[in-house]
């Protein structure tokens, strides 16, 4: 038994590099969609500190209202640009009619506030779109090739791609611009960027509508992957164990923490899934979240926890 | 001019340390346990018993546990369903193992089983704080699920992976299974939880309860005055499991007669802590008035439209149902962040006064 779960598996990796690189790539692909998920989530606890439960659905929404407006003829480039500003209304709409009048509140009322937004968006989108698997098809090729004998498919590249090309515009974003200034000083400290006279209301709308973007480009990816269906929201559920290994304040923590669930999920499954009688994905991600945390409470990237009475 | 607790003097330390300390209070609940006993298996409908009471009792017991654990206790847990699902398989191995066994006893022993998996889940809430914490509990609510999928043994091997309860009486009348009648079920459950909530209330206003609220509000200093946070965190996920594996108990025993691991899945963890949230954090009345507010607003949704005359098609209605139940969440949090346990006080504050200003 030991043997079987202590050595048997890294010999299986060693008989077949090959094998072992396609799984981990296939994990790495993987990663990078928890990432995008993951990403939205820290945009927000970052500036707002509020742990957006939401976040999945936000991706489903965006990904329904996409091929909604597409199944009512809609050329592909406006119902993007469409989906952009409902997302941006969306946002609005969620700061007026919950997080002003919810300032100041414990971290776990918001929580179970978002919990309520889910639920609401959830209604919402199906009430329009209606609730069928859709087929999202906007032109991403999806061949498979052949690198030095590992399977590659284009369609995983593409999604990578993408994902580093959003997160390079986030950092850029961030980084160089007067809002992503504005946003780096609220996610620092909310009185004193509130002092300076940034406005906080405003940040927050900025915040949540970037959130649904990338919700709107993770929606995307994963629909196209796997149709736009309910489940699309439960990889909310899969984003939380990357949040957890990478802090919940950090960007680079999300893209790494993603990556390392992902592979760490398919090897797992693969190699020592077997053993277990299979399906273990569903929560070897939290087992592996857990142990880790145990060795750092803050998460791999997040910030250094300092307490006082 | 009714609720005063002027003139009524204490005149020993058991009259001071009383649960309900006015008389009217006291009472109001006497007559609240009066009615839930006599009146209302004399009165409500098989439907009424079923859809209704039945789940409000046993949701309520599990809120309560949670709320141990969240309110008293300030650790936030989404793992309920998982804990709910120890006390349901485990009663489940335990009295088709066992069949002699009195069925109560076989309750504690799987609320016990829970006990013990809340206790393992609990140790990393010694190193992990706040919501990195909730998230962590998400782990012992896959790991279960999966557990009770894939491991025969828990449920006899059949082939459904479906628990069913079996026939067991209680002093000559059969209480679970199917042939067991609403009512019946109803005043096992009704017992069960009464005598839970007054241990609940008790173990708050100790020693016990005390330490807990002390590490919630503020775990360092709770350990510099001399609280082990070890033994008091602990020791609160151990009897919030407890409580939430006796209601998974009960839940697939004297409610839904047959589960499988989909009744508890994390749908199930966020309505119980929907439950003490909108209820009230920290407090035993909270947990009923939540469970109350959970259980029957779907209730009164999916009544609603055809009882105005408006006939609308199966999946818009659950759509606008669905919708409406997170407005009405995110309506009650704004309103009242502090859950219907907080309006019930200040309306207690109000009739003091009334019909008087001051």
């Amino acid at each position: 038994m030991l043997y079987d779960v202590l050595i048997a598996p890294f010999l299986d990796m060693a008989d077949s590099p090959v094998f072992f690189a396609e799984v981990v790539i296939v994990g790495l692909l993987t990663g990078v969609m928890y990432s995008l998920v993951a990403l939205g989530f820290v945009l927000i606890f970052k500036a707002s500190g509020v742990f957006n439960f939401a976040q999945g659905v936000m991706v489903l929404f965006a990904a329904l209202t996409l091929v909604g407006l597409m199944e009512h003829g809609v050329p592909t480039w406006l119902a993007l640009i469409l989906t952009v500003v409902i997302m941006v209304v969306l946002a609005y709409g969620i700061e007026w009619f919950m997080l002003r009048r919810l300032v100041n509140q414990e971290g776990i009322i918001l929580f179970m506030a978002t919990i309520g937004l889910s639920f609401v968006l959830q209604g919402l989108g199906e009430t329009m779109w209606g609730s069928n698997v859709k087929a999202l098809d906007i032109g991403i090729p999806d061949a498979s090739f052949e690198v030095s004998g590992i399977l590659l498919n284009e369609f995983d590249l593409f999604a990578a791609a993408s994902g580093a090309v959003l997160v390079a515009v986030l950092a850029v974003f961030f980084h160089y611009t007067r809002i992503g200034r504005a946003l780096r000083a609220v996610a620092d400290d909310h009185q004193a960027a509130l002092s300076v006279g940034i406005p906080l209301k405003t940040i927050w709308v900025i915040v949540w509508a970037v959130a649904g973007m990338v919700g709107l480009v993770a929606g995307i990816m994963w629909g196209a992957k796997s149709g736009v269906q309910f489940s699309l929201s439960l990889i909310a559920l899969k984003a939380l164990p990357v949040l957890i290994l990478g802090g919940f304040t950090s960007v680079p923590g999300a893209i790494v923490g993603g990556l390392i669930i992902g592979v760490g999920e398919k090897v797992a499954e693969i190699y020592w899934g077997p053993l277990f009688g299979g399906a273990i994905e569903n929560w070897f991600a939290y087992v592996l979240a857990l142990v880790f945390l145990l060795f750092r409470p803050q998460g791999l990237f997040g910030e250094r926890i300092i307490e006082r009475v | 001019m009714f609720y005063r607790e002027a003139g009524q003097f204490k005149t020993s330390y058991a009259a001071d340390q009383t649960v309900f300390p006015i008389v009217q209070d006291r009472w109001g609940v006497a007559a609240m346990v009066a009615i839930a006993f006599v009146g209302v298996p004399l009165v409500a409908s098989e439907y009424m018993l079923q859809a209704v009471l039945i789940p409000f009792l046993i949701f309520a017991l599990a809120a309560i546990g949670l709320n141990l654990l969240t309110g008293y206790c300030g650790q936030v847990s989404l793992g309920t369903g998982g804990f709910m699902m120890v006390g349901g398989y485990m009663t489940y191995k335990l009295t088709t193992t066992f069949p002699d066994v009195n069925i109560l006893i076989v309750f504690v022993f799987a609320g016990l089983c829970a006990a013990l998996v809340g206790f393992v889940f609990g140790l990393p809430s010694l190193r992990i704080k706040g919501f990195y914490l909730a998230v962590a509990t998400l782990a012992a609510q896959f790991f279960l699920g999966w557990t009770f999928n894939k491991v025969g043994w828990f449920y006899n091997y059949n082939p459904s992976g479906t628990i069913t309860a079996p026939p067991r009486e209680l002093f000559g009348i059969t209480i679970t299974g199917p042939t067991a009648s609403a009512e019946v079920r109803y005043l096992v459950v009704l017992c069960i939880v009464a005598v839970f909530a007054m241990m609940a209330k008790n173990l708050v206003r100790g020693r016990v309860g005390r330490s807990w609220m002390a590490i919630r509000d503020m775990d360092i200093a709770a350990e510099i005055i001399g609280i082990q946070p070890i033994r008091t965190k602990l020791m609160a996920f151990t009897i919030s499991s407890f409580y939430c594996g006796v209601a998974g108990a009960m839940m697939v025993f004297l409610w839904l007669g047959s589960a499988e691991t989909e009744a508890f899945d994390i749908n199930q963890s966020f309505l119980v802590l929907f439950m003490v949230i909108i209820g009230g954090l920290g407090s035993i009345l909270g947990s009923f008035l939540g469970a109350a507010f959970v259980i029957i607003t779907p209730i009164i949704l999916t009544n609603a439209p055809p009882m105005f005359g408006i006939d609308l098609p199966i999946d818009l209605q659950k759509h606008i149902e669905i919708m409406l139940f997170g407005s009405l969440i995110v309506f009650f949090l704004i309103v009242e962040p502090h859950g219907l346990a907080r309006l019930w006080q200040i309306a207690k504050e109000k009739l003091r006064l009334w019909p008087f200003p001051y």
